[in-house]
């Protein structure tokens, strides 16, 4: 049976200037399904969502949402998306209240409709006691629940989340997951954009790995763990042998080498016969090993593999400033 | 409950034509623009306190030094303030303009399947109730201080007509500052040195035949000088000669060019 894709995009270019941000992104989302754009800080998650949401103009490449071409028919997609962009996008002034049903009208709703589902959403996501306050006296974690329940409003089958739970706290965070969860349950696509692979793992169906505008690797959460095989070795070096020969031995294979805690680990690819094969290298050169555990691989250490680097969460940090 | 509210596709919007929606979007965003003066201590005081203490400042501090011939000083002051005020305020229009193009909710507006320039409608609109308020204000602050028109009910209503005119037209061109200017704080500073010397390089306060004979000839030719001597000559019966017909001239020739140019700017703006 053909598979029923909500969001098809093909060959996203974007350059600013000189400085090329997106190199080709192809992405598919199936109807109904979570699609995780995860990647660090920069890497163009951003980017994509504004032109997927029609905000910003490609240079190059064909998009189709739920039917509508972005280029010809702007307008349709407008009418099938929910927006919740990185930085919350409300009127301060307005209440709580007054912002969704102002949002409710600009989608169209008749005014029975836009007050109706405001009330709805406003106890939906707890916010019912400071509907009547002016915005600005709202705390980051409602504010980020408002510009969803705005983007919410007309009930779009398809919603966009940059980065949702970036700069919320913890409790914050596992509310907007059960939110997110939810929409999904009732029915929703979703492409979310995220650096947290946690979040990426507990929530989508697909993940998209984007690095330096390009996508470099994809698929669901349990195929890229496959790509750094099905464990994770993590050997010890003991004090007495020398950590540098260690690493020589093992050569190229370790996935990470951490001198300070002499941990050396490596991707296991060949089950049982693989780990013997290591073990005896390391005790023909004479080094000992002091521990050794196996691990199921994290998507941290798929971002590592794919992209060479590490995921950092300071990134994290600095995109918090609001 | 929880299924049925976020159930996607739940909800249908309704159906009417193009040319209602233009309407409704603008209407719905002009009310936004409208409910700012309100929640906004800001604007409140500009809109109220500032027109009253201008009034009694220039009543009272020129009032004795400046002589203005047969005209009495507060009758001779009025139309200057009243365009001064008119032209400041207008300015609002750009704070407003370069804040929603600097915060994230533009971006949720041209994410919705609207008319996304009526935001700037909003803002221009909001700016020409917000003047009429003051304009009021000022007129009964300035009749409690001995100014004593002669105008007659139609003369009244031209003055108005002239000063939203006036209004409008500064609007627009306030709105291609909020959208050109990289911050907010930019446009403060850029509308406070546009305007100080357009409305002070003016027949505003002082008489232009008293200045400097070069700055006299810039500011008996500017609009806002067509401006207020037209709606002087209206309140007190100073001859009008031909500062009516070319002050509309003038305000219609700014509007003609600054709706499309706004519009284009903003569609530029958004589409980078
Ligand atoms: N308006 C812009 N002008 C110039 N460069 C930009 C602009 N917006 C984003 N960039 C650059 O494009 C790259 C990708 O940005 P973005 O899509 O925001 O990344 P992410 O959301 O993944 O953090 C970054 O290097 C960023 O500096
Ligand atoms: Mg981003």
């Amino acid at each position: 049976m053909p598979k029923n894709y909500a969001i098809v995009a093909k060959g996203l270019k974007k350059s600013y200037k000189k400085l090329e941000v997106l190199k080709g992104i192809d992405l598919r989302v199936e109807q109904g399904t979570i699609l995780a754009l995860l990647g660090p800080n920069g890497a163009g998650k951003t980017t994509t969502v504004k032109i997927l949401s029609t905000l910003l103009a490609a240079d190059d490449g064909q998009v189709t949402i739920h039917g509508y071409d972005l280029h010809k028919e702007p307008d349709g997609v407008r009418s099938v998306i929910g927006l919740t962009g990185q930085y919350a996008a409300v009127d301060e002034y307005l209440t709580g209240r007054e912002n969704l049903e102002m949002m409710g009208r600009l989608y169209r709703l008749s005014q029975a409709d836009a007050k109706r589902r405001s009330e709805e959403l406003l106890q939906q996501f707890d916010l019912i006691d400071a509907a009547g306050r002016s915005v600005k006296t709202y705390s980051g974690g409602m504010r980020r629940r408002l510009d969803l329940a705005i983007s919410l409003i007309a009930a779009p089958p398809i919603i966009f989340l940059d980065e949702p739970t970036t700069g919320l706290d913890p409790r914050s965070r596992i509310a907007m997951w059960e939110i997110i969860k939810q929409l999904v349950g009732a029915g929703a696509t979703i492409l979310l954009t995220t650096q947290y692979l946690d979040e990426a793992d507990l929530l989508a169906d697909k993940i998209a790995v984007i690095d330096g505008g390009k996508v470099i690797a994809e698929g669901t959460a349990d195929e890229l763990k496959q790509h750094v095989g099905n464990e994770r070795l993590e050997l010890t070096i003991a004090k007495g042998s020398n950590f540098q020969k260690a690493q020589k031995v093992v050569d190229g294979e370790a996935l990470q080498v951490d001198s300070k805690r002499r941990l050396l680990s490596i991707a296991m690819t060949g089950g049982v016969k693989h780990l013997q094969e290591i073990l005896n290298k390391l005790q023909a050169a004479g080094i000992e090993v002091d521990g050794l555990s196996l691990h199921k691989p994290t998507l941290d250490d798929v971002f590592l593999q794919l992209t060479g680097h590490q995921a950092t969460k300071d990134d994290v940090a600095e995109e918090d400033k609001k | 409950m929880a299924e049925q509210t976020l159930q996607a596709g739940s909800i249908q919007p309704e159906k009417h034509s193009a040319a209602y929606w233009v309407f409704s979007d603008s209407w719905v965003l002009i009310k936004r623009s409208l409910t700012h003066i309100i929640k906004s201590l800001d604007q409140l005081l500009s809109v109220v306190l500032q027109p009253i203490m201008f009034m009694l400042l220039f009543r009272y501090v020129f009032g004795g030094a400046i002589d203005t011939g047969p005209t009495s000083y507060v009758n001779f002051l009025v139309a200057g303030i009243l365009v001064q005020t008119a032209a400041f305020g207008a300015t609002t229009t750009a704070l407003g303009v370069a804040n929603d193009m600097q915060r994230g909710i533009i971006d949720r507006f041209r994410s919705l399947p609207m008319l996304s320039s009526a935001v700037l409608t909003g803002h221009v609109v909001s700016d020409l109730v917000r003047n009429t308020i003051s304009t009021i204000i000022m007129i009964l602050v300035a009749l409690a201080v001995g100014f004593s028109p002669n105008a007659d009910p139609l003369e009244w209503l031209m003055v108005f007509g002239i000063l939203l005119l006036f209004t409008f037209a500064i609007s627009w061109l306030s709105a291609i500052l909020g959208l050109l200017a990289k911050s907010v704080e930019a446009v403060q500073w850029f509308s406070f040195i546009a305007i100080f010397p357009l409305t002070f390089a003016s027949s505003a306060f002082v008489p232009a035949e008293t200045m400097h004979p070069v700055l006299r000839g810039f500011a008996e030719n500017q609009p806002v000088t067509h401006t207020i001597e037209a709606i002087r000559a209206l309140l007190v019966g100073t001859p009008i000669g031909n500062h009516g017909w070319i002050a509309i001239a003038w305000a219609l020739g700014i509007i003609a060019i600054t709706i499309p140019l706004a519009t284009w700017l903003f569609r530029r703006h958004t589409t980078r």
